[in-house]
């Protein structure tokens, strides 16, 4: 895998409510990429346990719920932080230039 | 002489969590679970959908890996069966003779699926659904042209239903009520689960009643109220279960519809616990006991139970949540749905992909049913929960309008 970050367009920086999350496919990935209190952040857009979207989940603060059981992540982390999610969510680098918002993924995906 | 252990009755999904939990908890004196089923603990949801149909594997339940309990010292009996509890004594006696001193005790008896006292119950091909071997079981018959009748209309009936509709079956749904699901989920959610099974093909008979399984060792009908006989070559009892309550009635511990415990999962004897399925808990936000049956009541009241075994003192206070999976289609309840008189709608299922019914009793919120596409309506039924939770009367006008963002009330 390359170590070479390539920076993918997501979306307007305002079209995500603060506390909230927008899903982004690409290749035949899925992400989740948020907005939260203190930040924008992306994780893969799968929930760890089983397979449900998490760009369905509820933000609050800096935890997203999973919407089909409930597991919570720490979104900056990834972090599986109550059951039943116990394996951690990968994390991705944003970053926010001229008002869009951008996640860096490894240069093959 | 060592301490006796932390015993656990119970090696399913509650009694398996709550060994976790005293881990968890940094308890590091002995602890001991003991479970009937010769099965490691698992989660049973997966039963009525993936594992019935192939998609997922009995491995692909288990709460922990096999190593995880060598591995912390969590002793396992499985395929053990626990006789009788002598209080005085404090300790277990096995239906093989064996004994077990405890110094404390959690009961995680979960319960048993109902069956059908009519004429031809003993029928082969007439089966229940509850554990990893009634699933493979039921797996085993439920295949392509099978007419698989199911007497009873709720969650897991209905899954069970969507299941054997995918594996090619021609399947009917037998209910003795007017609606289906309707011990959990509001009139209007029940008709479109209703019109999509309809849609799927599968047959169903509201208001009726079995009165007896027919066939010549193997069951081939179901004889219904009224003359009507439905072709079967696997008939499907999903109609509930009963709270094992044997053992703690035999202890003389307080049984009222399961194990009477307090919201600290305490029963009336200070060194016996209860949790699950099995256990009929007082809940503060609603002010009576209530019995839960669902993953969500066996994850988290199975934890608090365990932190509450070692000395701690919390009480369960969690809104109830439930979902089941049908077709595409998955079904969430938060909260309880026996008493409310108001209904609010919010969204569509045909335009938005989602609906969900607010129940308000007395204007308060007290339960949130969602049916949605996928996890649709996952997000606005963690906010109810929290709204549920609050107690505060939300204004109605807001939950009805799919423009308003259900969370901005959890500021109000």
């Amino acid at each position: 895998m390359s170590d070479e970050l390539s920076w993918h367009l997501v979306c307007e920086a305002d079209e995500i409510d603060d506390e909230d999350v927008m899903p982004f496919d690409h290749g035949d990935r899925a992400y989740a990429v948020y907005r939260t209190p203190s930040g924008y952040y992306a994780t893969d857009g799968l929930c760890t346990h089983e397979v449900a979207t998490l760009a369905d989940g509820l933000v609050l603060g800096e935890i997203i719920e999973c919407p089909m059981h409930q597991g919570r992540f720490h979104i900056p982390s990834g972090k599986a932080k109550s059951a039943p999610a116990c394996v951690d969510l990968r994390t991705h680098p944003v970053k926010v230039d001229d008002g869009k918002v951008y996640i860096g993924l490894a240069g093959d995906g | 002489m060592a301490d006796p252990p932390l015993v656990i009755v119970g090696a399913g999904h509650a009694g398996g969590r709550a060994a976790q939990a005293l881990r968890h908890a940094r308890f590091d004196g002995p602890v001991r679970l003991v479970g009937a089923e010769p099965h490691l603990p698992y989660e049973r949801p997966p039963l009525s959908k993936g594992v019935l149909v192939g998609d997922q594997q009995p491995a692909d339940c288990a709460l922990n890996a096999p190593d995880f309990y060598r591995d912390r010292q969590i002793a396992v009996d499985t395929g053990r069966r626990v006789a009788r509890i002598e209080r005085a004594r404090r300790q277990l006696v096995f239906a093989d003779g064996g004994r077990q001193p405890y110094r404390r005790l959690l009961l995680t008896t979960g319960g048993r699926a109902r069956r059908l006292p009519i004429a031809g119950a003993e029928l082969s091909g007439v089966v229940t659904l509850r554990s990893i071997d009634d699933c493979l079981a039921l797996r085993a018959l439920v295949v392509p042209g099978a007419a698989v009748a199911i007497v009873g209309g709720g969650l897991i009936g209905l899954e069970v239903a969507a299941g054997a509709v995918k594996r090619g079956c021609a399947v009917t749904v037998i209910e003795a009520a007017p609606t289906l699901m309707g011990r959990v989920v509001p009139a209007e959610i029940a008709a479109l689960l209703h019109d999509r099974h309809s849609r799927e093909g599968v047959r169903i008979h509201l208001g009726a009643r079995p009165t007896g399984f027919v066939g010549d060792g193997r069951v081939e009908a179901v004889d219904l109220e009224g003359g009507d006989r439905i072709p079967a070559d696997v008939v499907v009892v999903a109609i509930g279960i009963t709270p094992a309550v044997e053992l703690a009635e035999q202890a003389g511990l307080e049984v009222a519809n399961g194990i009477v415990v307090d919201a600290g999962c305490r029963t009336s004897d200070p060194d016996i616990f209860a949790a699950g399925d099995a256990a009929c808990a007082f809940h503060p936000l609603y002010g009576r006991h209530i019995r839960l049956e669902s993953w969500q009541n066996a994850e988290k009241q199975s934890v608090l139970a365990a932190r509450n075994m070692i000395g701690g003192g919390e009480d369960h206070t969690e809104v109830p949540w439930m979902w089941s999976d049908q077709y595409d289609l998955m079904l969430q309840v938060s909260g309880l749905t026996d008493r409310y008189d108001d209904t609010v709608r919010r969204g569509s299922l045909a335009d938005d992909g989602r609906v969900v019914q607010f129940l308000l009793d007395g204007g308060r919120l007290v339960a949130a049913c969602g049916l949605g596409v996928g996890t649709k309506a996952g997000r606005d039924i963690r906010v109810a929960q929290r709204l549920i939770a609050r107690g505060t009367p939300p204004d109605p006008a807001a939950l009805a309008d799919p423009a308003v963002n259900l969370k901005t009330l959890l500021r109000a």
